[in-house]
């Protein structure tokens, strides 16, 4: 997953084109502890970086999502709803939505996978 | 409120051990959950749940007087109370609302002991100062641990790890056993106990039950999943100084009304008679979703707001979205009304339900202890 870009919130994101796959990292996971609920955002909606643009339920709080790139959310990942283990860095069954970016370089100043996993080894 | 100005249990040390998710709870740091807040719920009501409760208030009331002095600052009367059975009553305030909920023991008509909030015990012992009568000696035992023990292999727990036999001691019943006060009640609906000790046995007991195959340490998350389920209220959520007994659905802690001139009795006398403007209610939520604190509930038109949530979380065991909250007496009588709960600005359809969600399994079927 050498594409991929993380931020400081725990997402991940993984550039196809103009388009943004996006989703959550393993240690977020592992920090929100039992899924119980995903609320998913609606397709067409524009987000501004660092928007919250989906929900995720545990038994003991909401936590938020947020967009770490900006543009209009044109696909979610309907499945994730039914399936909250999917729900992790997994590309091809992990990604929350698809937004499509109308700032190309917003993406860039993300973390690549080596400096997102000192980030987390600093956190614990 | 800084980490280094959090209180400690006598247990602190045993719960950072455990790697415990620690947080501030009632001024005190508190473990939140240990390996994960749906296998403790789970474990709770399938074997033996450990609890640390340390934080909460224990007092102990000697003298003449007592059951007077009780009957004026809650509504329950304690003169049928026999010697060793425990009661769930309030403090109230002057205008009908509560200070804070306790379970109070009656030891003999001279000795009671009382059980109350961590995060109100600073208050209640300032309260019960201020209307204490001469003759009544007020003790309060910060050095004194409590542990809660529940679920369904709580008695052969305790029986196999501390050689206290509870088969003859009744639900909301108590009794010593040399060191140990051991109360059969909780906060889980589970059968089990609550016991408290002098503070230096802490680690010890605490280790010595969780070496127990049916034991785990359970969390404060849990502990408030497993209460909600149950529909016991929360203080500070469920109900605060401005809930009257009534309102909350307390009205069975006044018995056969005995007791009329507590503090706070006009309010709630009123309401007995005229009944009250919002009342507490249970919900399940029918769209998916978790309604929690403080999300406004309306009509079924999403016009109308009837009322607002005080708890709600998805329940482990009934694998739904489950809370409690107040709502205007009118739409509070049908059971079934459809309702809509707006969280995050969604509209998602409720019901309202009664309460409990589901039946405790505390041991009350059996006579009362010889």
């Amino acid at each position: 997953m050498s594409d991929v870009k993380y931020t400081n919130d725990h997402e991940w994101i993984k550039m196809e084109g103009d388009t943004a796959w996006v989703g959550i990292t393993t240690y977020a996971r592992h920090a929100l502890g039992d899924l119980v609920f995903l609320e998913l955002p609606e397709v067409g909606r524009e987000v501004t970086k660092g928007d919250d643009f989906a929900v995720v339920e545990s038994v003991k709080a909401a936590s938020e999502i947020y967009t770490p790139v900006t543009g209009e959310i044109v696909e979610v990942n309907e499945a994730l709803a039914d399936n909250l283990d999917d729900l992790k860095e997994d590309i091809d069954t992990g990604w929350i939505v698809k937004i499509k970016i109308s700032n190309d370089n917003e993406a860039e100043g993300l973390m690549d996978k080596e400096a997102y996993d000192s980030f987390v080894e600093g956190l614990d | 409120m800084s980490e280094y100005d959090l209180k400690q249990t006598p247990l602190h040390g045993a719960h950072l051990a455990l790697k415990a998710k620690m947080a501030a709870f009632a001024g005190y740091d508190m473990p939140i959950q240990y390996e994960g807040v749906l296998a403790e719920h789970n474990w709770c009501r399938d074997h033996a749940a450990l609890f640390d409760v340390s934080h909460m208030g224990q007092i102990t009331f000697q003298g003449e007087g007592i059951i007077e002095f009780l009957e004026k600052l809650t509504p329950s009367s304690y003169g049928s109370l026999v010697d060793g059975a425990c009661k769930y009553s309030v403090l109230m305030n002057e205008e009908g609302g509560m200070i804070d909920d306790l379970i109070i023991t009656r030891v003999s008509d001279d000795h009671f002991k009382m059980v109350v909030n961590g995060a109100c015990k600073d208050k209640d012992v300032a309260w019960f100062e201020q209307h204490l009568p001469e003759g009544i000696m007020m003790v309060r035992h910060e050095d004194r641990a409590l542990l809660a023990l529940q679920g369904p292999c709580a008695e052969t727990v305790l029986n196999d790890v501390l050689g206290i036999d509870t088969a003859h001691l009744n639900y909301m019943n108590y009794m010593q056993a040399g060191e140990i006060d051991v109360f059969r009640l909780g906060y889980t609906g589970e059968d089990g106990f609550e016991l408290s000790f002098p503070e230096a046995q802490a680690t010890d007991i605490w280790n010595k039950l969780l070496a127990h195959d049916e034991v785990k340490p359970v969390g404060l998350a849990a502990r408030d999943s497993l209460r909600l389920e149950m529909g016991y209220p929360l203080y500070g959520h469920d109900i605060d100084a401005t809930t009257s007994p009534i309102e909350v659905g307390s009205r069975w802690i006044m018995g056969k009304l005995q007791n009329k001139t507590f503090i706070g009795s006009k309010r709630v006398l009123d309401e007995i008679e005229n009944g009250a403007k919002r009342q507490r209610i249970g919900f399940e939520l029918i769209d998916r979703g978790v309604a929690r604190e403080g999300a406004e509930i309306f009509d079924a038109s999403g016009e109308t707001q009837v009322g607002v949530i005080t708890s709600g979380t998805f329940s482990p065991t009934l694998q739904k979205a489950i809370g409690m909250a107040y709502i205007d007496s009118q739409y509070a009588s049908d059971l079934g009304t459809e309702v809509i709960v707006r969280v995050r600005g969604r509209d998602l359809k409720a019901k309202i339900t009664g309460l409990p969600f589901m039946e405790a399994q505390t041991k009350k079927n059996f006579k009362k202890a010889a």
